[in-house]
C-alpha cells in the first residue's frame, strides 16, 4: 500500500511538472477534462470523474474483468506490463494507465480469438521470417505464458513473481524475451512480443479501450489525439502543444 | 448447385480503383457493366469515427479478413510454405473502394525509362549487367503511349502538384489539375538540404488535394485537412481521392452500373478458349451465383488476380525450374531504405500531417544516375513524409536502446517528435525465384487452394538498398540531425513487419505472348475476352509508389475494352505472332 501511495505521490508530481511546463494553467486556455487530470480530484469538486483517482479506480466500471478468471493470474499480468512500461519521472506507468484492464479486455474479444486471422492447420514451427505459426489463440498464449512467468519466477527464485524485485522481473520477462524458456504450443519469444506490444498498444490506444487512463500516455507523449484540422497550423515552425482529445468528443449524443 | 444468372456484357471482379475506373468508363459510354465486390459497401459517412489508432492501423479494421483468405509464404523453394496468419508486411485491401479507401495517395507516374528497363540496361550496360537469373523484360508500350492515360487518371483525382519543379521525373504535358500541398518546415528542411547537396527536391504529388476540385465527371473531392489519419483510414472529410469518391459515383450516375457487395468471386469460368463468366459466392446467404459475360475484367489486387487465374487454370502457370509459364512470374516488391535522423534541440509538429505531405527527389531514381560503377541498376525515389505520426506505431529510439522498460520509455517519449527519417523506395527486379504459384496445402474458407508466395532479396536488393540508404544518409545529415541512422536489410525478406503494400506481378504485360500474360491493353494473350488489370501487370517494381502506373493501366484497358466490343480477337499483334497453346 505504501508503495501504491508513493506512486500516486510521485505520478502526480509529474503530471505537476507537465502543466507547469506546457504553460496550461498560465495560459487560462484550460479544458476540464485535461484540468481534472492534472490536479486530481479536490480542484474541481468531487463529482467530477476526470481525476485519475476516480477514473481509474472506483468510479469506472470498466475496470473489472472481462477475461481473466483469477485474480492472482492478472495481477502477473499487472506486474509484467509494469515492467515494460514502467512509471517514471515522466508520468504513470501500466499499472495506473489501466492497461491490464486493456489487454483483458482485448483478450475476451476478438483480438484474443483471432477472429480476423488465418488460423487453420495444419500448423508448423515456421522460420523467423513467417511469423505467428501457433494453434493456440492470442487469449490462450496470455493464459500458457502468464503461467510460465509464474513458474520460471518459482523456479529461478523461489518466489511468486508479484513478490520479486524489479530487477528480477525484467529477468524473468528477459529470458522470455530471449526465448530461453519452453512454453507449451507456442515460443516464449512470441508471447513475450504480444505482451509487449499489448502494452505499448494499452499505453496509447484511444482512452475507450480501457488503457491510456485520462489519456495521460498522450500526456506523455505530447499527442494531441484526435483534431479535425490543423490546416492552419501545418506550416508553423513551432512546436505546438495541445489539450489531447480523444474520440468521444466526435459522439454527438 | 449454382443459379445461373441472365448475361450481362462485362463483368468485373473487385471494385477498387480499377474496378472503379472501367465501370465508370464503360457505363458512361453506354456498355452494361456488373461489379462484384466481395467486402462491405463504404463511404465519407463511415469515417467520421475513424481517428483511432488501435482499430484501424493496429487491428486493422478495413484491411482483409485473414480468418476468410490469407496467402502462404516461403523465402525459397526448399522451405516449407506457412499461412501468413496475420497482416504485416503489406496490407490487402477488402470492401468498396478497395485497398484505394486506405491509401496514402502518393501518386507517380513510372519513368519512360521503367517501362523499356530491358532494352535500355542492355544497351547502356550491357547484356550482363545484372545476370541471367533477373527476368527483365520491357512492358511493351512506350511512356509516349502512355502518357494520355496517366493524365486522366491524375485529372479524374484531381492530382495537386508542382511540375515545374519535377525535371528528372516522368516528362508531363499537362500541369497537375491542382496546386501543391502546403510546404512544412519538415518539406522545407529536406528541400533545402537537397538543393545544398545539388539534388533536385519536389513535392510529392498528391491525392489528399490542396484545394476543393471537381473532375471531369463532376465529382467533388474536397480540400485536405492536414489531420495526420491517411494511410489505414479512410478520409471523413471525402479529401482524399478515392474510388468511392470518383468513380464509383460516376459509374453509378449512369443506368448502366450494377454493383453487387458480399459477392466473392471463387471462379473465372474458362472453355479453353474464352471466359464465359464468374462463378461467386453470396457471402451473406452462401448461395452460389454463375455471373455470364461476355467480357470478364480482373479488377481485385495483384494477388487475387493471379490466384483467380491459377485457381480457374487460365494461362500457362509459371514454373522456376524451367522457367516457362507466366501466370505468377515477376513478383516484386520494393526496398525500404532509410536514415533516422534524431534532432536533440529541435522538436517538429509531426502529429499534423496527410498521406501523401512530404518533398522528394528523383536524382537517385531508374537511370537518372550511372550505374556503370554499381551492381545494381535502378534505385529510387528519396523522400521525406509528413503523415502524422501516431503514438503506437512511432516509438523510434536509438539503436541500442532495448525495446521495453523503463529506459525505453523516457526515450521513446523523449524522441517521439525530435526524429525525421528520409527513405526510399527501392525498385525490385524480378528474378527467377521470386513468384506466385498454389499452396498444395492450405485452402481458403470457400475450399480453393491458398496462393503461395515465394520471395527473398537478391544480391540486387542488397546492393540498392547500401547505396539508397548512404545516399539517404547523406541527405538527413545536411538536414542537420544530431545522429543519423541507416536502416539494414534483415538476412531474408521477413513476412512480419510492415513494409509496403507496392506488390506488383504475377500477370505481367509485355509485347510477346511467351514471356508475358497480357498485352498493353491488359488483356489476355490466351484469352481475347479476359481482362486482369492492376500492378499484377507490372513487369518489375519501379521506385515509387504504384497507384498513378495502375491508373494510368485501368485507363488504357477501357480503352481497350471499348474497342474489343467493336473488332474483337487481339488488340495487340504479339511479338511472336502466335498464340501461345
Amino acid at each position: 500500500m505504501a508503495d501504491e501511495k508513493d506512486a500516486k505521490k510521485q505520478s502526480e508530481m509529474s503530471r505537476r511538472k507537465f502543466m507547469k511546463n506546457t504553460g496550461y494553467v498560465a495560459g487560462g486556455a484550460i479544458g476540464g477534462g485535461l484540468l481534472g487530470s492534472l490536479l486530481g480530484t479536490n480542484f474541481l469538486g468531487d463529482n467530477q470523474q476526470t481525476s485519475p483517482e476516480n477514473t481509474n479506480e472506483e468510479n469506472n466500471f470498466n475496470r473489472a474483468l472481462m477475461y481473466f478468471t483469477k485474480q492472482s493470474d492478472f495481477d502477473i499480468l499487472r506486474a509484467a506490463t509494469e515492467r515494460i512500461f514502467p512509471e517514471d519521472d515522466n508520468g504513470p506507468g501500466a499499472i495506473e494507465l489501466g492497461i491490464p484492464f486493456f489487454i483483458d479486455h482485448q483478450l475476451a474479444g476478438a483480438y484474443g480469438h483471432n477472429d480476423r486471422e488465418y488460423m487453420q492447420g495444419p500448423f508448423y514451427p515456421g522460420s523467423d521470417f513467417q511469423g505467428y505459426q501457433t494453434r493456440l489463440k492470442r487469449h490462450e498464449v496470455f493464459d500458457v505464458g502468464i503461467q510460465a512467468i509464474e513458474k520460471q519466477s518459482q523456479n529461478d527464485f523461489n518466489a511468486s513473481f508479484v513478490d520479486l524485485e524489479g530487477e528480477q522481473q525484467d529477468e524473468i520477462l528477459q529470458q522470455f524475451q530471449d526465448g530461453d524458456v519452453d512454453l507449451k504450443g507456442v515460443t516464449a519469444t512470441t508471447f513475450f512480443e504480444l505482451l509487449r506490444s499489448a502494452t505499448i498498444e494499452g499505453a496509447y490506444a484511444d482512452p475507450l479501450y480501457g488503457g491510456n487512463g485520462n489519456m495521460e500516455g498522450w500526456v506523455m507523449k505530447e499527442y494531441p489525439g484526435n483534431y479535425m484540422s490543423y490546416i492552419d497550423e501545418i506550416e508553423e515552425e513551432e512546436f505546438i502543444e495541445k489539450e489531447p482529445k480523444a474520440l468521444q468528443s466526435h459522439i454527438s449524443s | 448447385m449454382a443459379t445461373e444468372l441472365d448475361k450481362v456484357e462485362v463483368v468485373t471482379v473487385g471494385v477498387g480503383w480499377t474496378g472503379g475506373i472501367i465501370a465508370a468508363e464503360l457505363a458512361k459510354n453506354g456498355v452494361q457493366v456488373v461489379g462484384l465486390e466481395r467486402g462491405k459497401p463504404r463511404d465519407t459517412e463511415d469515417f467520421q469515427h475513424i481517428h483511432d489508432e488501435y482499430r484501424y492501423a493496429i487491428r486493422y479494421d478495413l484491411m482483409q479478413d485473414l480468418s476468410k483468405e490469407t496467402i502462404t509464404f516461403r523465402n525459397n523453394r526448399d522451405e516449407r510454405a506457412l499461412p501468413m496468419r496475420q497482416l504485416g508486411s503489406f496490407l490487402m485491401g477488402e470492401g468498396l473502394g478497395g485497398a484505394g479507401v486506405h491509401w496514402d495517395g502518393q501518386v507517380y507516374r513510372f519513368l519512360p525509362y521503367d517501362l523499356e528497363i530491358k532494352t535500355h540496361t542492355d544497351e547502356k550496360y550491357g547484356a550482363d549487367k545484372l545476370g541471367d537469373d533477373y527476368t527483365l523484360q520491357d512492358w511493351g508500350i512506350s511512356y509516349d503511349e502512355l502518357e494520355p492515360y496517366f493524365y486522366k487518371f491524375e485529372e479524374t483525382t484531381g492530382i495537386s502538384g508542382d511540375a515545374d519543379s519535377m525535371p528528372q521525373s516522368a516528362p508531363r504535358n499537362n500541369p497537375y489539375p491542382t496546386p501543391r500541398m502546403k510546404e512544412t518546415p519538415v518539406t522545407k528542411r529536406f528541400k533545402d538540404a537537397a538543393s545544398n547537396l545539388d539534388l533536385h527536391p519536389f513535392h510529392i504529388p498528391s491525392a489528399n488535394l490542396s484545394e476543393a476540385y471537381e473532375n471531369p465527371d463532376g465529382q467533388n473531392i474536397q480540400q485536405c485537412q492536414y489531420c495526420g489519419f491517411c494511410e489505414r483510414f479512410g478520409c471523413e472529410y471525402g479529401a482524399k481521392s478515392t474510388p468511392n469518391v470518383t468513380v464509383i459515383p460516376t459509374a453509378q450516375e449512369t443506368d448502366n452500373f450494377e454493383l453487387r457487395m458480399n459477392a466473392n468471386v471463387t471462379e473465372v469460368l474458362y472453355d479453353g478458349d474464352k471466359a464465359n463468366g464468374v462463378k461467386y459466392v453470396d457471402l451473406q446467404t452462401g448461395e452460389e451465383f454463375i455471373q455470364p459475360a461476355d467480357i470478364v475484367v480482373l479488377t481485385s489486387w495483384v494477388m487475387n488476380n493471379t490466384r483467380l487465374l491459377l485457381n480457374s487454370e487460365i494461362g500457362r502457370p509459371y514454373d522456376p525450374e524451367t522457367r516457362s509459364g507466366v501466370i505468377g512470374k515477376n513478383y516484386c516488391y520494393q526496398m525500404r531504405p532509410t536514415a533516422t535522423g534524431f534532432f536533440e534541440e529541435e522538436k517538429f509538429n509531426t502529429y499534423m500531417g496527410a498521406g501523401a505531405l512530404g518533398a522528394a527527389i528523383d536524382d537517385y531514381n531508374g537511370d537518372n544516375f550511372d550505374h556503370s560503377d554499381v551492381d545494381f541498376i535502378h534505385g529510387g525515389v528519396i523522400t521525406v513524409n509528413q503523415q502524422g505520426q501516431r503514438p503506437i506505431n512511432n516509438n523510434v529510439v536509438p539503436n541500442d536502446t532495448p525495446n521495453w522498460g523503463q529506459t525505453f520509455k523516457s526515450e521513446s517519449l523523449k524522441y517521439f517528435y525530435r526524429t525525421l527519417t528520409v527513405g526510399s523506395q527501392g525498385a525490385s527486379m524480378p528474378h527467377r525465384n521470386n513468384y506466385l504459384s498454389l499452396d498444395p496445402d492450405y485452402t481458403d474458407s470457400n475450399g480453393y487452394p491458398l496462393l503461395r508466395l515465394t520471395y527473398d532479396y537478391t544480391d540486387q536488393d542488397r546492393s540498392l538498398h547500401a547505396y539508397l540508404a548512404e545516399r539517404s544518409v547523406e541527405i538527413m545529415k545536411e538536414m542537420g540531425a544530431d545522429h543519423v541512422e541507416a536502416s539494414e536489410m534483415t538476412d531474408h525478406y521477413n513476412i512480419v513487419p510492415y513494409q509496403t503494400t507496392h506488390n506488383t506481378g504475377g500477370v505481367i504485360m509485355g509485347d510477346d505472348p511467351e514471356t508475358s500474360a497480357v498485352n498493353n491493353y491488359s488483356q489476355m494473350w490466351d484469352v481475347d475476352n479476359l481482362f486482369v488489370i492492376g500492378a499484377s501487370a507490372f513487369a518489375h517494381n519501379g521506385g515509387y509508389n504504384p497507384t498513378g502506373t495502375v491508373g494510368a493501366l485501368a485507363y488504357r484497358a477501357a480503352e481497350g475494352i471499348m474497342q474489343f466490343r467493336e473488332e474483337n480477337g487481339q488488340l495487340v499483334q504479339g511479338k511472336k505472332n502466335t498464340k501461345v497453346t
